[in-house]
Formats: C-alpha cells, sequence, structure tokens
C-alpha cells in the first residue's frame, strides 16, 4: 500500500485533541445574508495598520479600497459592501481594546453584487509589481495569524524558493473552512498555486493535507491537470501539524533554524484560504473582502460553514446560525487551541478569523490548578523540544530574564503544554506574561 | 423583545483539555500497588494492614496538620499523601511496632514534602526519606524481619506490632532472614519462583514481585509513568550482577536474583519514578536510573547492608536538579547545546 509510507510522515511530539469536526465537515459552505452594519479595523493584519482613503458620509462601492498600506509590513482594506462610510473612529476590537477602524453603513437596497474588477494579466506582471498588487488586493494569511502575503513573497537576493508548500493541515479542532474550500474550490486553489509557483519561480507545489480529509485529498488529486507539477502529502492527524515549521519538518524532513524563516530552507508556505483569495483577486478581480468562517461549537444552535463578508459582527453571524443556546458561556474566534476569545458579540470577523466557536459551561468549567509536579507531559506535547514546566516554574517566579536560557522566544504558543498538563496550570499565559514583559523592557531600553 | 447577551467569559485557549489530572494520577499508582498490597495482606495477615493503616494515617495527619487552613480538605483530596503512606508502609518489616510507622508516615511527609513547600517542590522522595528516618532511628526493628504467615489465621498479629512506644520492642517473637540478608551473610541463594511470588520473608510490599511488575505495566499504559526510569535500573542491575557473576558465581548473586530480591522493583518501579523528585527529561531519566541501578548493586556487593535500593534513591534524588539542568532536550531548530 503506498498511503502506509506515509503514515509515519508527521513531526516530532504534539497532542491529540479530539477533533469536533463531525458538526461542519460535512456542511456545505453558504452565503450569510448582507446585514447593515459593517466594522473594517484598519488593525486587522500583523504589522502596521492601514491608512483610511475615505472620507466620513462617502459612498462606497462593494470592493472599493478604503485604506490604503501603512507601510510594507501592512496591507490595503477594501469595502465589504456597497454603503455609506458611517464613521471613521475607534471601535472595541476583539482583545477589548479600542482601535481605530472605518464603520461601513450598508445600502439597503443595493444587489451587493460582487463585480468587483476584471482579471488581471498576471504572467506579464514583474515580480515587484505582483508583490504590490497582492499588498493592494488586501490579501494576509488567512490561517489565522493574518501576516501580510505579499511580505512572504518578497524573497531577499540569493535566497532561492523551491517548493511552494499549501497549509490545508486544518490541525485545529472544530473547525472546517479549509477542508470545505478544498472540496468545492479545488480549481480555484489549484490555479492560485500555480499563479503563486510560476511568481516564486518554485519547482514544485506541495499540498500537506491531514489524513482525516481523505475526500479533500481525492478530490484535490483529481483536479491536478499533467502539467501541474502539484502533489498532495496526507499528514499524520495531529495538532499542531499545521504549524508552518511543524509541517515542513512533516513533508521535507527539515528543521527550519530557530529564528530563520520557511524560506530560509527554500520553502513558502500559505494557507489554502490565502491561495484561494490569490486565485480569487488575480482571475476574478476580487480584492480579499469576505472569507469562510467555521460557526461552531456546543453552544450554537445550527453549525455552518459560511462565507462572512469582512467586519461582520459576530452577532449577525451567529443570528444567521440560530442564535445562541442558553449556557454559552465563551465565544472564540478562531480555533479552540490558538483562537481569542471575544468579550462582546459587537466584535467584528476579521481577515484571520477562521472560526467562531461557542463553547459552554462544559468546556469552560474552571478546573483546579494542582502543583506542578514534573511529570514530563508537556516536555513530550512540546513540538519544539522545550521544557515547558521549567518555563512556567521560571515565569510564576518572574524570573523572565532566565527564561531567555532556555528558549523562550521560540514557543509559538500552540497550547499543547498547557492541554496536556495534568495539574491545569495555564504554561501558554505565564510564557506570554513572559515575553510581553521581555519585549516591551527590550522596547523602553532602545 | 431582545434577549440579553450572555456574559461571556474570557479565558485564554488552548479550552480544550486533555482528561488526565495529578490527583487521577496519583490513584492510578494507588491503583497499580494494590495487587501488591493484597498480597502483603495474605503473606503477613491482619499485621500488614495495621502496618499499613499505621503510616497512612501518619501521612495523612501530617498533610492534615501542615496544610493551609483553608487547603487542608484540598490538600488530601489529591491522594498524594495517602500514596506515600502506602508506599513507605510497604517498605517496612511487618512485624515493626505500629507507632513507628505512624512515625515513619509523619516524618515522611513533614520533613519530607511539607518543610519543602508540600506537593511538587521537594527534593527527596517523602516515604524513603520516611524510611530512613526509622532506619536510622530504630535500626533494630526496621531490620528485625519476620517469616511470612503461612499457616498462621488472618488475624494472628505479630506480637511486635503492639509495643508501646519508646518502651522495648518486643522482638522475642520468630525472626527470619530476607534473601539478600542471607545472600549476603550466609550465602545461601533462594529459589527464584520463591521471590516472583513472594513466598519470602522481607518487608511487606518487596515479597512479590511479579504482582509489581504487573501494576508497573498498568502505569505505563496509562502514561503515568516515565518508563525510561525502571527499565535503566533494571536494566542497569542486570549488567552488573551478569558481570559480577561472572568473576565469581558462588560469592555473587545471579542477575534475576539480584532483580527480584529485596526492594528492587518497588523502588524502581514506584519510588524512583516519582515524578517530583527524578528528572524530568529524557536523557535525564536514562542518567538517573542507571546512576541508582549503579549504586544499588554497589551497596548491595560492596556496603555493609544488604539492601541498598532507598539510599541509591534517595542519592540520586539529590542529583536530580543538575541531572535536569544539563540534560535538557535539544530545542527544535537548534544546533546541540549543553544548558
Amino acid at each position: 500500500m503506498k498511503t502506509l509510507s506515509f503514515l509515519r510522515r508527521s513531526f516530532e511530539h504534539g497532542v491529540h485533541p479530539a477533533h469536533h469536526k463531525q458538526q461542519t465537515e460535512d456542511l456545505p459552505i453558504q452565503r450569510v445574508p448582507f446585514g447593515k452594519d459593517y466594522i473594517m479595523p484598519l488593525g486587522q493584519h500583523i504589522g502596521v495598520p492601514a491608512r483610511p482613503v475615505v472620507d466620513v458620509g462617502e459612498r462606497v462601492q462593494r470592493g472599493q479600497l478604503i485604506a490604503e498600506p501603512g507601510g510594507f509590513v501592512s496591507t490595503a482594506l477594501h469595502s465589504p459592501v456597497t454603503g455609506t462610510i458611517r464613521d471613521i473612529g475607534d471601535f472595541r476590537g476583539v482583545d477589548g481594546r479600542f482601535a481605530p477602524a472605518i464603520a461601513i453603513q450598508a445600502d439597503a437596497f443595493a444587489t451587493q453584487q460582487a463585480d468587483a474588477g476584471p482579471a488581471l494579466d498576471w504572467q506579464s506582471l514583474s515580480l515587484e509589481d505582483f508583490i504590490e498588487a497582492v499588498q493592494m488586493a488586501g490579501i494576509v494569511g488567512m490561517g489565522g495569524a493574518a501576516f501580510p502575503a505579499h511580505v512572504k513573497l518578497s524573497v531577499p537576493d540569493g535566497v532561492r524558493i523551491r517548493h511552494l508548500l499549501i497549509n490545508g493541515a486544518e490541525c485545529e479542532p472544530y473547525l472546517t473552512t479549509d477542508h470545505r474550500l478544498m472540496l468545492e474550490r479545488p480549481q480555484a486553489l489549484l490555479e492560485g498555486a500555480e499563479i503563486m509557483r510560476q511568481k516564486l519561480g518554485a519547482e514544485e507545489t506541495v499540498i500537506g493535507v491531514e489524513m482525516n480529509k481523505p475526500d479533500a485529498i481525492e478530490v484535490i488529486k483529481r483536479h491536478i491537470r499533467p502539467d501541474q507539477p502539484v502533489r498532495v502529502v496526507p499528514l499524520k492527524v495531529k495538532y499542531p501539524q499545521g504549524a508552518e515549521k511543524m509541517m515542513i519538518k512533516s513533508v521535507f524532513g527539515k528543521e527550519v533554524p530557530a529564528g530563520q524563516l520557511p524560506r530560509d530552507v527554500e520553502v513558502n508556505v500559505n494557507n489554502v484560504g490565502t491561495i484561494v483569495a490569490v486565485a480569487d483577486y488575480f482571475l476574478r478581480g476580487m480584492p480579499l473582502i469576505e472569507r469562510v468562517v467555521t460557526v461552531a461549537g456546543p453552544g450554537v444552535t445550527y453549525p455552518a460553514n459560511l462565507i462572512v463578508p469582512l467586519g461582520t459582527p459576530v452577532r449577525d453571524v451567529v443570528k444567521f446560525c440560530g442564535g445562541l443556546r442558553p449556557g454559552t458561556r465563551e465565544i472564540i474566534m478562531g480555533g479552540p487551541m490558538m483562537g481569542r476569545p471575544i468579550a462582546s458579540l459587537d466584535v467584528p470577523v476579521l481577515k484571520g478569523c477562521s472560526g467562531v466557536l461557542v463553547f459552554t459551561e462544559q468546556q469552560t468549567a474552571r478546573r483546579k490548578e494542582y502543583p506542578c509536579i514534573s511529570c514530563g507531559r508537556c516536555l513530550e506535547a512540546c513540538p519544539y523540544f522545550l521544557n515547558p514546566s521549567r518555563l512556567a516554574r521560571l515565569s510564576k517566579s518572574r524570573m523572565f530574564d532566565e527564561m531567555k536560557a532556555y528558549h523562550v522566544f521560540d514557543c509559538v504558543e500552540c497550547g499543547s503544554c498547557t492541554f496536556a498538563c495534568p495539574s491545569n496550570i495555564p504554561i501558554v499565559q505565564l510564557i506570554r506574561t513572559a515575553k510581553d514583559d521581555l519585549s516591551h523592557r527590550k522596547e523602553s531600553d532602545t | 423583545m431582545k434577549r440579553k447577551d450572555p456574559d461571556l467569559l474570557l479565558f485564554h485557549a488552548p479550552l480544550l483539555r486533555q482528561g488526565m489530572t495529578t490527583p487521577k494520577a496519583m490513584r492510578d499508582v494507588l491503583y497499580a500497588l494494590a495487587p501488591a498490597t493484597l498480597a502483603s495482606l495474605w503473606f503477613f495477615g491482619l499485621s500488614a494492614a495495621l502496618i499499613l493503616g499505621a503510616c497512612i494515617a501518619g501521612a495523612v495527619a501530617a498533610e492534615w496538620l501542615f496544610a493551609q487552613r483553608e487547603a487542608r480538605g484540598e490538600s488530601l483530596r489529591d491522594a498524594s499523601g495517602i500514596l506515600t503512606g502506602l508506599l513507605l508502609g510497604l517498605t517496612l518489616p511487618p512485624g515493626l511496632p505500629l507507632w513507628m510507622a505512624f512515625l515513619g508516615g509523619f516524618v515522611g511527609i513533614s520533613l519530607g514534602k511539607a518543610i519543602w513547600g508540600g506537593l511538587g517542590h521537594n527534593l527527596f522522595n517523602p516515604a524513603l526519606l520516611g524510611r530512613a528516618f526509622l532506619l536510622a532511628t530504630f535500626p533494630i526493628a526496621m531490620t528485625t524481619w519476620v517469616p511470612i504467615n503461612v499457616d498462621g489465621g488472618f488475624l494472628d498479629v505479630y506480637p511486635g506490632n503492639l509495643a508501646l512506644p519508646f518502651m522495648q520492642a518486643g522482638a522475642d517473637g520468630v525472626t527470619a532472614a530476607t534473601p539478600l540478608g542471607m545472600m549476603k551473610f550466609e550465602h545461601t541463594v533462594t529459589p527464584l519462583a520463591d521471590l516472583a511470588f513472594g513466598k519470602v520473608s522481607g518487608s511487606l510490599g518487596e515479597t512479590s514481585g511479579l504482582l509489581l511488575l504487573l501494576g508497573g505495566i498498568f502505569l505505563w499504559l496509562r502514561r503515568d509513568l516515565d518508563w525510561r526510569i525502571p527499565v535503566s535500573i533494571l536494566l542497569t542491575v542486570l549488567v552488573f550482577s551478569a558481570a559480577l557473576s561472572m568473576v565469581d558465581a558462588a560469592r555473587f548473586p545471579t542477575p534475576l536474583f539480584s532483580v527480584f530480591s529485596g526492594g528492587l522493583l518497588l523502588g524502581a518501579i514506584y519510588m524512583a519514578t516519582d515524578p517530583v523528585t527524578s528528572p524530568i527529561t529524557p536523557k535525564g531519566a536514562w542518567i538517573f536510573g542507571t546512576g541508582t541501578g549503579v549504586l544499588v548493586m554497589l551497596i548491595r556487593v560492596f556496603g555493609g547492608l544488604p539492601e541498598g535500593v532507598m539510599y541509591a534513591i534517595l542519592l540520586m534524588n539529590a542529583a536530580t536538579p543538575l541531572i535536569d539542568r544539563y540534560t535538557q532536550p535539544r530545542v527544535f531548530g537548534r544546533g546541540a547545546e549543553s544548558k
């Protein structure tokens, strides 16, 4: 059997949370009806916030540029709806803090037709123009980090990209957006991959998919044209298989050196959603104004995979899914392992929001914390081979500087250690606290 | 009518947890010890129950006394005190006066655990510290072994058990030597089958090697135990004594005798593996286990005592922080380095 040789394909360590994907993995993507109010935070990507190019009261078309990149590590924003700029000011963001955003009121009678622009002649674009086009399309990493996609494309001189790696692992429990995209839009995925591969000058495209999505693997394989150098690599179901450095290890057997980037091992990694967004822009003229979101969890009445215009308040999304069940205690934006809890239903869906997960008492019940008994389960979980037990102890004693010797900054906060801890020690939070403290002090020193 | 939004919690991800908890892990060890405990009741009758009960009572009393007032119930619920008491009891001679057993449990928890800051902070295995205290304080009572209770009824109690505190321990009952003692001082070898099934004189829990192994396999299946530690201890002892018996088969014990005699299995599977007092790193576990195995053999063969498991583990406990420091795993994407 050929598939048997792939069974061992994986990184080392990691954890095995129940994947909880049954709720939505068979539900086709559907469109959320347009609502009235939209809020587009200017800083919904990693990096410098975007700069508004519209004024209050101005009418905007769906897909029209409303904010331009504020720097190189920044990206453009487009109006998700046809309507009027209601306000430009501070709105409450996902983390509860106020941050600048553009509020748009949708036209009640607009058709909201998606006819944003013509296809681009991407083949004749120079690499610089291509990179700028990706930036102006507002495309970011859609897996959750929302890191501007064009930054990864600009490779310094002398560095070569040989492999375009497409991340279809979707290792976070509950989430099924990439799964559904691979099933329903394999054509777009492969078109986008071809654009990216040719522009990067890579030799091949590799699509890594966890083996719990055999249908997606099948569908993609069926759509690969003979002239496309694409292979699909089934990966072991293990968290965090979708962390880019882990996936590189799983697929190519290479370790990206600490502090370096995938490009240093000649790989460029992009999420399935990002690649589809590239296809939508260059072939259909659609900038990034909507995304697929999985709405799931025990607290939601009708779980679904939805196309949601960016800026849609979570309230509208949840309402479309039949509302919250009684007993709802927490709503997570993103996955249950790395996502962020939201404080209010008025928070908008952002470019990096792959899921809206509604949890009840059962998931959020306060578990008693016990002292660390050095059982070592966190060491066996950590895909980076750190010593989370030691890091947590040091952080509790506020010995942050000592944590640097234990490579605290190599931690990607995947949460595996905390998931595995039988003493319920909030290891990730303790590590974050230390990182925040260390980087703030570094900033104030310089 | 507008329904009010639910009050949302802001617990940090990950929201999912695996099912194991620390008290569950502690209870697993209790379950794993159940067969060996029942065997000790079978072999030594009511005396075994009394000794184990006294140890647990002493340990739990210390837990209760030294816990913070508001956390008193909690510190008892994690089962670690009961486990310490049980482990200590299994290392004691069946004829020991009960008050000594109680004192051992009390000292084990208070000096072995509470004084360090409680669960997770101690350097030495509390049960073994309690035993070391008893051995230093009551050397005669701690080395007076009685024959197993083969014919007597379950309710027969060894006369030594009921000695009153600080009065001469009544050691006038029948005594017997342990297999290791016979080996060391009389050069008599006990048949392996007797060792494996426990038909030998010795402390309560060190008699039945097979039942101890059975519990160890259970713990390994439940991932409650770092298999590297018992494996490396037992392998070291096997290799060490194989080498010795090649030198002089008459004087030195055979490898299997070394493994199944004395407290080695009890120590290797249940005490050396105490996560708090053994290294957390995989490489450290190998070093710890090998070191323990070497020390056990050195004490048994060249030391003045017939048995050395307790001191071997305690010595390696002391080295654990150092071992941990120098065996940090290689971090992903970084070259080999020592830190």
